[in-house]
């Protein structure tokens, strides 16, 4: 058989930090970064008498991000122990939610029509950093992450490709971000996902024994990791041996994965109920104004865009993070059409906070002031070449579009008796070209087009330049 | 001059030190005396802070110089048990593995405290991570009842009890997680209280087992108890079970009768084998002056009495290994250095804590092992409810439970040490309290024969959660009707200390 032969079934479990100000269970300010051991106080570091208080703020966030996934959420959650000795774990114990998460069910869209099933999502605190040889044979500890708030996402084993498995991650990270609930950072560690991987053969209800593949930082690897992990399995298959439940880190120069230790190995974590903190009440009228106060989510708001006649790959642009949305809708509000304020945002707009390397929200266009210049041209008041002059204008910080146009003198020449002066004399000015023209050389209209334009500085109307030009070839 | 202030409760005191009768400073050096003449026998101190507590002492002093308002306990001089965090001061548990920790953050508790102007003299002795019922357990010398040098002084808060008993502070504070208030409070014939879960902070107190731990005042007087927690109970934003409830005025209640109150008796349990005939004959005759000061006796039931020891053992043993487990060599205290970190981790641990402490992280690692959790500690924790209901229902019917503190009045030094288990069992009418969050007082009922030596009996005296209140009006009301009790002095002091 070959991996083919096999049905790839694959579960993930995301942590995703939260972008709180302070840790889990202290009010110690938290950010990534910083010098080891500087954002630490009792608490963080284990010191005997201190305990946990919970931070409203990232109970807050949690419940967000379970609500925008349509988990179920519990009005009564516990805290637990999860113990093991690690020099990076102060207290001797992890606290985490084990038979209590206070979500359950839900699910990750994350293509159109498909979604990733949820088991669960617990609120957990982070661990410290260790760092081997820091110095000549001296491991080093930085617990300024220690106690860092983190959701644990648990998915059941409900995906089927490896590249499903990426895409669950990429939408999850544009939600955490459009929910403001994380940075959704792979790099610095604010999500990071591990992987349960089984086979089966096709056909076949029951699963496959499962193994985890560890820290896939990224969606590359995520991707191939899953794929040399069901590569491993099915070879394994192929000859007849059992796979092992295991634990299994992904080596990516060689593109394989390995056994860390196997299931014999585990530890027994101990899990007990936190005796330090009471049950975690999350009251209905509190909840109603969590589900009350989420955003549009980016599924209902691509379909919305689709039906107002946007393509597939607009609606993904303006739907890559929720504040270009936002900006988008605001500019229809104003007036716009939405085809025509697309075109606007992921053309000249996009380009140019691009170049001045500007989030959205810094955005120095106002979506009034870009309804305006849409306006503009289709009032037939400016062009498109000057529509782009009057847009760097507004960007620059020059004044209103309007003004912009009169003061530049860039409003639009329509005036069909003042051009056919000007066309008249461009016409006389270039005989030879005017026969060629006459004599088929069709080439030669944008020639004439682009002398028009020249002598009125770019604002005549090419439409009624063309019909003037149609009217001169064809008088002979 | 200032020597006949010691013996005196510390309203008392803090009076006495307002109205300039005293200065503070000549107060806590009255003390020191004392602690210097009966130390060397009664061993209740860990650690004196004699710079520190001369330093508050003045700063009180100046500030009664400067017309300034002082606070309720301003230049009364108290002791904590080894337990409290104080910033600045040697805090160890009276555990090696905890050697040459000075926090650097402030508990609550020692806050309170400093707020209201105690003088913090120093740290009292205590069973090692408060496990035990005789200070015996610990890299430390024993403390000795300063009532009879023979026999312990009850534990775990051993130092606290013995300190006041010998005058040596008139207030101190404990801890009680399964009577470590209540039974050195009887054996030393001092009054302790043992406050309703989430009453008091638990910041800044080190945790032997969080569900059950509360800390809690003792001293000479109840009310002295109720106007030392009036200053140390309410929310605390460092402890997210510290409740948020009002404080009722605790010494106002200590001016009520006891005349119409309920007291619950659980005449069972009277016929506890192991109860000692003189304890039990001090209890009956409590109850009969009760009943005489007009409360109205009755019976109740608690239907799971029998098994709250087993119960605690279980939980309490659980959160111990738990709570224990930052201990491990790294960040402070006691290290055996190795170059691998798992030997590092055993050694540092396995010559860090004494027996007993040992004995309790395994047996709590053992019950919170996935295959036995069922069957210990997801059992247990039914128990439990079904304990806390049994008291809700007793309560339907009366004020108060009264009960004995201990089955014995003591027992000597060594005499128990290789027999934990029946040093468990001791704890069999305090522990229900704990496991159902109640508060309790221990107040003084009178004296039991041991052998040919005599030693105090305390009364405990049981009410609803956060109804404190009850207890000190029923407390000093039977304070008031034994007033011979308080004449009576540790045999100690008449020989030199005074």
């Amino acid at each position: 058989m070959s991996l083919h032969d096999y049905e790839l079934v694959v579960g993930l479990e995301i942590h995703c930090q939260l972008a709180t100000r302070s840790k889990l269970f202290t009010d110690c300010p938290f950010d990534t970064g910083g010098e080891p051991n500087t954002r630490v106080d009792p608490f963080t570091l284990g010191w005997p008498g201190t305990l946990p208080v919970p931070n409203a703020e990232a109970v807050r966030l949690a419940t967000r991000l379970a609500l925008a996934l349509d988990c179920e959420l519990q009005a009564h959650s516990r805290f637990a122990r999860k113990h093991y000795f690690y020099p990076d774990l102060p207290h001797g114990y992890q606290i985490t939610q084990a038979d209590a998460p206070y979500a359950k069910g839900g699910a990750i869209p994350f293509a159109p029509g498909k979604a990733l099933p949820l088991e669960r999502i617990h609120m957990e605190s982070d661990a410290g950093k260790t760092t081997h040889g820091v110095r000549e044979g001296v491991s080093g500890v930085d617990y300024n992450r220690a106690g860092a708030p983190l959701v644990e996402i648990v998915s059941l084993p409900a995906l089927r490709s490896a590249k499903d498995a990426a895409e669950v991650l990429r939408s999850l990270r544009q939600l955490v971000r459009w929910l403001g609930v994380s940075e959704g950072d792979m790099e610095k560690g604010s999500l990071r996902c591990d992987a349960n991987v089984s086979l089966r053969p096709r056909g076949v209800e029951a699963l496959g024994t499962r193994c985890e593949i560890k820290n896939l930082n990224s969606f590359k690897f995520l991707e191939a990791a899953i794929g040399a992990e069901a590569r491993r399995q099915a070879d394994l298959l192929d000859r007849g041996e059992a796979v092992v439940q295991s634990t299994m880190a992904y080596e990516v120069d060689a593109d394989r994965t390995w056994v860390m230790r196997s299931k014999e190995d585990a530890a027994d974590y101990l899990y007990f109920p936190e005796p330090d903190l009471p049950p975690l009440r999350l009251e209905a009228a509190w909840l109603d104004a969590q589900r009350e106060a989420l955003p549009e989510l980016p599924g209902p708001r691509r379909d919305r865009y689709l039906a107002a006649g946007l393509s597939d790959y607009d609606a993904e642009q303006l739907t890559a993070d929720r504040a270009t949305g936002d900006y988008f809708d605001a500019v229809c509000e104003a007036g716009a059409g939405a085809k025509a304020a697309c075109n606007w945002i992921i053309g000249e707009l996009a380009a140019a906070m691009k170049a001045e390397k500007l989030e959205m929200v810094a955005c120095p266009v106002t979506p009034a002031q870009l309804a305006e210049i849409i306006a503009l041209v289709e009032a037939d008041t400016i062009n498109g070449r000057a529509a782009k002059q009057v847009f760097e204008a507004v960007f620059a910080g020059e004044g209103a579009p309007r003004e912009i146009v009169e003061r530049k003198g860039l409003g639009q020449v329509s005036d069909r008796a003042a051009l056919e002066a000007v066309v008249a004399e461009i016409l006389a000015a270039h005989p030879d070209q005017l026969a060629a023209l006459r004599g088929g050389k069709a080439k030669l209209r944008g020639f004439f087009v682009g002398q028009v334009m020249k002598q009125t500085r770019g604002r005549a109307n090419p439409q009624v330049v063309q019909a003037l030009l149609d009217a001169a070839i064809a008088e002979r | 001059m200032a020597a006949e202030f010691v013996g005196m409760g510390a309203a008392r005191l803090a009076a006495a030190v307002a109205e300039g009768e005293v200065t503070a400073a000549a107060l806590l050096e009255a003390h020191l005396d004392r602690i210097s003449a009966l130390d060397g026998e009664v061993r209740a101190w860990r650690h004196l802070d004699l710079e520190g507590a001369r330093a508050q002492a003045a700063a009180v002093d100046a500030a009664r110089a400067r017309g300034e308002r002082l606070g309720p306990l301003a230049g009364v001089p108290v002791g904590l048990k080894d337990i409290f965090v104080v910033e600045g001061m040697p805090t160890q548990c009276s555990s090696r593995m905890l050697e040459g920790w000075v926090p650097g953050y402030q508990g609550t508790h020692a806050q309170r405290m400093r707020e209201a102007g105690a003088v913090l003299v120093g740290k009292l002795a205590m069973d090692e991570f408060a496990m035990g019922s005789s200070n015996e357990n610990g890299p430390d010398p024993s403390v000795h009842n300063p009532w009879d040098l023979d026999f312990v002084p009850g534990g775990s808060s051993g130092g606290s009890a013995a300190a006041v008993a010998a005058r040596m502070v008139p207030l101190s504070l404990g801890s009680d997680t399964g009577g470590s208030i209540r039974q050195p409070a009887s054996f030393c014939g001092v009054a302790g209280l043992k406050p309703s879960y989430g009453r008091v902070s638990r910041a800044g107190m080190i945790a032997f087992a969080s569900s059950l731990d509360q800390a809690g005042p003792m001293a000479l007087e109840v009310e002295d108890l109720a106007l030392a927690l009036e200053l140390l109970a309410g929310a605390d934003p460092k402890d997210a079970s510290c409740v948020d409830l009002p404080v009722p005025d605790l010494r106002a209640a200590c001016r009520g009768e006891l005349a119409g109150m309920r007291v619950g008796l659980h005449r069972a349990a009277l016929g506890l084998e192991g109860l000692d005939a003189g304890v039990r004959a001090c209890f009956e005759d409590a109850i009969a002056r009760m009943r005489e000061a007009g409360a109205e006796i009755v019976d109740i039931e608690l239907p799971h009495f029998d098994a709250a020891v087993a119960c605690y053992y279980v939980l309490c043993t659980a959160e111990a290994a738990s709570n224990l487990a930052r201990y491990d060599g790294l960040r402070f205290g006691h290290r055996v250095p190795d170059a691998d970190l798992e030997v590092q981790y055993a050694k540092s641990r396995a010559s860090g804590f004494g027996d007993e402490v040992k004995r309790r992280i395994m047996l709590g690692t053992f019950v919170l092992r996935a295959d036995s959790y069922e069957a210990y500690y997801g059992r247990a924790m039914k128990v439990r409810r079904k304990i806390a209901e049994d008291y809700t229902a007793a309560f339907a019917r009366c004020d108060l439970i009264a009960s004995p503190v201990s089955p014995v009045a003591g027992f000597r030094l060594g005499e128990r040490v290789d027999d934990p288990l029946a040093m468990y069992l001791s704890d069999v009418f305090t522990v229900g309290v704990n496991l159902a969050g109640l508060p309790a007082l221990s107040v003084p009922s009178g004296f039991a024969k041991v052998g040919e030596r005599e030693l105090p009996v305390g009364l405990q005296l049981i009410a609803p959660a956060f109804e404190e209140a009850r207890l000190f009006r029923a407390g000093a009301a039977f304070e008031r009707l034994t007033p011979a009790l308080r004449e009576r002095v540790p045999p100690l002091l008449a020989k030199g200390g005074a």
